[in-house]
């Protein structure tokens, strides 16, 4: 299959699918699953946090893999996947930060903590800031698209070491109690399966903002290229 | 890889020729371990002092890391380089040693006046200097890399920072608390040094490999 | 003779902006070309495509025989263009040293003493260049460019901002080196000072070649014609 007849294909599929699984989530989230002993009804936000943050992580993973294949392959699609995912990425990112504190503060008092997942989300999302910063400000050079890659790439290298890193700096100075922990805790069985579906739906929901993006892009590109054909004589 | 030692010459030449630059990078040193003293608390304590220490080489050293592209500016003498018969990982390895060695220097000013104001004297001097050269060859490599694009591209310079410092995030956690701890602080720095060092290696390799996609176009 | 430079349907852009399209050009060993054109010809982007300092992102261009060029073959060719490349804080004879170093050159330091005298800078050997003049710097990038003896030598507009006795003393160091046999390619608005040295003329314009010479160049008012009338 091309690679326009499968766009075309997701195109209509993702919409479809989105929808429902919406529904579906919101509903298991707010009239199935169970509340949590301790935390009582505010955890439910935890189906939201949690599954942004893994979609958050996932987009970079895919910028560096669009930045890998677009240094590799040259062809201008991958760049725009990249470009695309950083956008849609930051999106994921910053609603990790935004329903951290708003589940941290009537479970454990604190606005803000340094517990090792909500700091290295807070750092992913300076990588994805500095990501499009670079794109913003260099937005007239014809080889920022390379410089951008450079970047991606490098941006996921160091995500393991941040990750040991800032477990080892929790590891000696202890946060804020918590008995948050999504799969210990999870024990109810539609817990588990609620977690999952809110998982999926924020995937298709990353799938299909991406195609969209990628989409706008190529056609700017395209009228771009169409204004500067005009202009010479 | 031939190249290199000539590269690295040259621009220690240049540097050291120079009668500004090196001397803007050991006032700024200075002057924000000073604001540092006044933003602290009475006492400094070993953490403090490696605080203090790293914040300064940073913001010093990230100033330092565009010099060594900024000299290929004038006359276009990048594409000198370019053009000449050489890999482009020579031209990161000796531009990286070329940083390495102005931020040593550096260190070894910002160092000892960290001791003077903190009143802190190193217990164990040749592991502090161990930790610093960890660190600055981390730095180097990360610095060198994107140094060169916030030079080339049309992004102002204060790009470089934004670039560079989530990405330091590891670095700068390992480097105090390793400094702290070989500063007196109670703990283990081996276990941070082991970062620093899995940092140095993976950013040097990355960076040589990926500098070649900057270069060209 | 062996070509050195040959290009089918080269072409470069930048972005969305076609630079150069569909260039057929081939220049032989020992063979002297010049390329005119106006400002945004592309003239420019081919010095440094040939340069190999640009890649290609449309059509095939090789070096020496070679299609993918090496960086070793860097080696065989001279470059000078806009920028001199070279040090400011740097005296003449240092500059020349490092660059020596950098292409491998054999007896570099007597090679260095030769080119300065060749290109009559050696008074100035261990002034920086800083304090040169236009014509001196551009005299001193032409002795980088010769350092290494290269097959081919690529001048990207090198009469620009010189006075007419610096012009004439280019010249003559340019004539020299045709002489010898090297591969010269020019590009210049100076119809009469581009001519001279020249064994074909080329015109580009808007990135596309537009007139190619035979083997027989005009003189400096034909020429003069045909450049008003294509460019």
């Amino acid at each position: 299959m091309s690679w326009k007849r499968f766009e075309n294909f997701a195109g209509i599929v993702l919409p479809c699918l989105v929808g429902p699984a919406m529904i579906v989530a919101l509903y298991l989230i707010f009239m199935v699953v169970p509340s949590e002993r301790d935390q009582g009804i505010v955890q439910r936000i935890f189906y939201v946090h949690v599954p942004s943050a893994w979609t958050a992580f996932l987009g970079f993973f895919v910028v560096c893999g669009a930045s890998l294949l677009f240094l590799w392959r040259g062809t201008d699609v991958w760049d725009r996947i990249a470009k695309a995912s950083a956008e849609v990425g930051m999106v994921f990112c910053t609603l990790v930060l935004l329903t951290g504190p708003i589940w941290a503060r009537p479970i454990w008092g604190a606005w803000w903590t340094w517990d090792p997942r909500l700091t290295m989300t807070i750092i992913l999302w300076t990588i994805y800031a500095s990501y499009l910063l670079l794109r913003a400000y260099g937005s007239e050079d014809d080889q920022i698209a390379r410089y951008a890659a450079v970047l991606g790439i490098i941006g996921a290298i160091d995500i393991p070491l941040i990750v040991v890193s800032v477990r080892l700096w929790r590891g000696i100075h202890p946060a804020v109690m918590m008995s948050r922990d999504p799969q210990g805790g999870l024990r109810d069985p539609w817990m588990r399966f609620t977690l999952l579906v809110a998982a999926l739906t924020f995937l298709l929901v990353y799938a299909w903002l991406l195609l969209v993006r990628v989409r706008a892009l190529r056609i700017a590109d395209e009228v771009e290229r169409l204004h500067r054909a005009n202009r010479i004589p | 890889m031939s190249g290199v030692w000539q590269i690295l010459a040259k621009d220690l030449r240049i540097e050291f020729r120079s009668k500004t630059g090196l001397g803007s990078l050991f006032v700024l040193g200075l002057l924000v371990l000073l604001i540092f003293q006044f933003a602290l608390p009475e006492k400094p304590t070993p953490e403090s002092a490696a605080a203090a220490l790293w914040i300064s080489f940073v913001f010093a050293g990230t100033l330092g890391a565009q010099r060594t592209f900024l000299l290929e500016r004038e006359n276009l003498a990048l594409d000198g380089l370019k053009t000449a018969p050489i890999d482009a990982a020579s031209i990161f390895l000796a531009k990286m040693l070329g940083t390495l060695v102005t931020l040593t220097i550096l260190q070894a000013v910002v160092v000892p006046l960290t001791a003077l104001f903190t009143g802190i004297i190193p217990p164990a001097p040749l592991g502090l200097m161990g930790v610093c050269l960890l660190g600055n060859v981390g730095f180097s490599a990360l610095a060198t890399l994107f140094a060169s694009i916030s030079v080339a591209s049309r992004a102002r310079e204060v790009i470089l920072p934004l670039l560079i410092f989530p990405l330091l995030v590891p670095l700068v956690i390992s480097s105090v608390k390793a400094s702290a701890v070989v500063l007196g602080a109670p703990g283990d720095a081996v276990v941070w040094v082991r970062v620093l060092v899995a940092f140095d290696v993976v950013f040097s390799v990355a960076g040589w490999l990926l500098f070649e996609q900057v270069l060209r176009e | 003779m062996a070509a050195v430079v040959e290009a089918v349907g080269l072409g470069r852009r930048f972005a969305s902006v076609s630079a150069l399209a569909d260039l057929d050009l081939e220049v032989r060993a020992g063979e002297s070309l010049t390329i005119f054109g106006p400002n945004g010809a592309g003239k420019t982007t081919l010095v440094k495509l040939l340069a190999m300092v640009l890649r290609p992102t449309a059509g095939r261009l090789r070096l020496f025989g070679e299609e993918r060029p090496r960086a070793v073959l860097r080696r065989r060719i001279g470059v000078v263009s806009h920028g001199s490349f070279l040090y400011d804080d740097l005296t003449a004879r240092e500059n020349l040293d490092f660059y020596a170093g950098l292409y491998g050159v054999t007896n570099s330091r007597e090679r260095v003493r030769e080119m300065l005298a060749e290109v009559g800078l050696e008074p100035w050997s261990e002034r920086p260049v800083k304090t040169f003049s236009r014509g001196m710097e551009q005299r001193l990038a032409l002795a980088r460019a010769f350092l290494h003896d290269p097959e081919l030598l690529l001048l990207d507009e090198p009469y620009s901002g010189l006075d007419p006795a610096a012009v004439a003393h280019l010249q003559e160091i340019l004539m020299r080196f045709h002489r010898r046999g090297k591969a010269l390619l020019l590009t210049t608005h100076d119809i009469g000072r581009g001519l001279e040295v020249c064994d074909r003329a080329v015109i580009l314009r808007g990135g596309r070649l537009v007139w190619q010479s035979g083997r027989f160049v005009p003189g400096p008012q034909e020429m003069a014609r045909i450049y008003e009338r294509q460019a």
